[in-house]
């Protein structure tokens, strides 16, 4: 019988999604779950992680676990995997989850898996399949050598339950101590999008070239927010400087996974595909029937885009309202 | 002054890939090999660091076969690099065991004050190296960089997370620094840079040479191509037509809505 660590990430006083996966797939496991969670909210994000499945909460009730310094989490779960002496270990791929894991996992001479898509999960034996090779092929792999297996999942991959309200777990403090630090964070800049991000979006609305200039991503921001979407874009409108690189999709850009990935304008480079090619469902809305991205779709639309999309928008909004 | 980068040969974007025999590998007969496109970004800023801090230099490293690691060091050299070290290692090392041999080399060699490396290679998509390097070296690190700069011991850097969002990171040197697109334009390797690079001699050395004692920590039990998608339902009509049937088709047939 194992026993399974679940490193809970929050936002907003919430918990996030990804934790709520990774509680809920430690839970169906059968093992016992144990949840540690950082931060001068840890107390009450305790609950919520109770209600998805932790029979224990360790909490560092610390102001300075609220922002990621690679050393002080590294010392914290170095403390916590002493305390608890987990099996496993389940964490985020997420830009936390892929800095810091790797770093613990030499730290403990232990194995890490980042960015897996599935996770088998049976007593002491974990498998997990996860994208190579651009997507261009998928990896089973396990663990060798390994005190402790880490498995950093990538958001949007496992089912939630819906939450135990009556559900309690047992809360232990942990105290954390590191001093002499050599990182320090002097400030985190915030970014103009309010909305979650591209590698954790449930519905993604990405543009390219076809959009011909960059004022035209208006109608892709209208779009996205009938929707509820991120907006992504093609590394080509990228380069051309209309878009951030934070929104680029693909190789040297981010590798998305949303339900839902509606490409407009996007011919569908290779460098492209290999970044949203994870996605559930695909739309593609080309004026080319023969542009490559249609391969890739689940749904086609051939035609101007600077017709269909308005149109578009205006249909999920009447759709989504009732 | 002594810069390190670590840099790794994997197939090109465009390659198609194809399942070896074993079915654990990808079978490597005509895959067009280049240098991860994230470590380009590595040995640019580091030739531009040293061009700027007189009397230092840059050291590429590479672990892997000997032919690839001996070829993406060459173009590294190409680029500007001073030095190269290639050990020659077995295909199938796992990032632990990587991150080991580049750490022993690096101390071996006297440390560096900044090691650069790209934030993943394209191939294994493991983005584990750099911070295990890092660990075993007992130094700092800061991954997804797009911005860098060092003064005095001060090394200050960006970090781009979700949403757009950048963290401003500052380490006490030496650290390992992963980029990340953004960081710079890599230069083109330029006619007298190739044929300068071809002079230069690479040391070799041996993973079992370094004797690391670090044996794997995960493992591929095997490798599958994605599962083909079933052909595009492309939507006819006009634009109206198109648009409600692909709206009733996301609802009641994807179920996504």
């Amino acid at each position: 019988m194992g026993k399974v660590l679940v490193f809970v990430e929050s936002s907003n006083g919430k918990i996030k999604r990804s934790a709520q996966e990774l509680l809920t797939a430690a839970k169906k496991s059968g093992q016992s779950v144990t949840a540690l969670v950082g931060g001068s909210q840890a107390q009450q994000l305790a609950t919520e992680c109770a209600q998805f499945g932790a029979q224990e909460v360790f909490v560092v009730k610390d102001s300075q676990f609220d922002q990621y310094n690679p050393e002080l989490f590294t010392e914290m779960m170095s403390q916590a995997v002493a305390e608890i002496k987990p099996t496993v270990i389940l964490a985020s791929s997420s830009s936390l989850g892929k800095d810091l894991f790797p770093r613990v996992a030499a730290h403990l001479n232990t194995g890490v898996l980042s960015d897996c898509t599935e996770l088998n999960l049976q007593g002491d034996d974990v498998t997990v399949k996860r994208p190579v090779y651009s997507g261009k092929a998928m990896a089973k792999m396990g663990f060798e050598n390994s005190s402790v297996k880490i498995v950093l999942m990538r958001p949007n991959q496992l089912p939630i339950e819906a939450p135990q309200t009556s559900a309690t777990a047992a809360t232990k403090e942990l105290s954390v101590k590191k001093t002499d630090l050599k990182t320090l964070i002097k400030e985190v800049v915030k970014g103009t999008s309010e909305k979650l991000d591209l590698t954790e979006a449930n519905i993604i609305v990405s543009g390219g070239r076809g959009l011909k200039e960059a004022a035209n991503f208006k109608l892709l921001n209208e779009l996205a927010d009938a929707l509820g979407a991120t907006v992504g874009a093609s590394r080509a409108v990228v380069d051309a400087g209309w878009v951030s690189h934070g929104m680029q999709v693909g190789q040297t850009g981010k590798t998305v996974a949303p339900t839902l990935y509606i490409a407009v304008g996007i011919s569908g480079a290779i460098q492209h595909l290999a970044g949203m090619s994870g996605a559930k469902v695909i739309v593609a809305i080309n004026n080319d029937p023969n542009a490559p991205i249609f391969q890739k779709a689940t749904y086609g639309i051939v035609g101007d885009l600077f017709d269909v999309v308005p149109k578009l928008t205006e249909e999920f909004k009447k759709a989504l309202h009732h | 002054m002594k810069f390190f980068v670590c840099i790794k040969q994997v197939p090109d974007t465009e390659t198609k890939i194809k399942i070896g025999s074993d079915t654990q590998s990808i079978d490597t007969t005509g895959i067009k090999w280049v240098m991860n496109p994230y470590d380009e970004y590595a040995v640019e800023e580091s030739v531009k660091l040293r061009d700027s801090n007189p009397g230092s230099q840059v050291w590429v490293l590479s672990v892997g076969p000997k032919k690839r690691t001996v070829e993406t060091l060459r173009t590294a050299l190409a680029m500007g690099a001073d030095e190269a070290i290639a050990v020659d290692a077995p295909e199938n090392l796992d990032p632990y065991q990587t991150a080991k041999a580049l750490a022993a080399v690096i101390q071996q060699e006297g440390g560096a004050k900044v090691i650069f490396t790209g934030k993943l290679a394209i191939d294994d998509n493991a983005s584990c190296v750099s911070q295990m390097t890092a660990e075993f070296l007992k130094v700092p690190h800061t991954t997804v960089v797009s911005k860098f700069s060092l003064s005095a011991e001060n090394i200050l850097v960006e970090r781009d997370v979700e949403g757009g969002a950048k963290e401003v990171v500052q380490m006490l040197a030496p650290a390992v620094v992963a980029a990340n697109k953004g960081l710079n334009m890599p230069r083109y390797a330029s006619l007298p840079g190739i044929m300068k690079a071809k002079k230069k001699v690479i040391k070799e050395l041996d993973f079992a040479g370094l004797n690391t004692g670090a044996s794997a920590k995960t493992k591929v039990l095997s490798l599958e191509l994605p599962p083909e998608k079933p052909p595009v339902k492309m939507l006819q009509g006009d634009s109206s037509a198109q648009v409600s049937a692909l709206v009733k088709a996301l609802r009641d047939e994807a179920k996504v809505l």
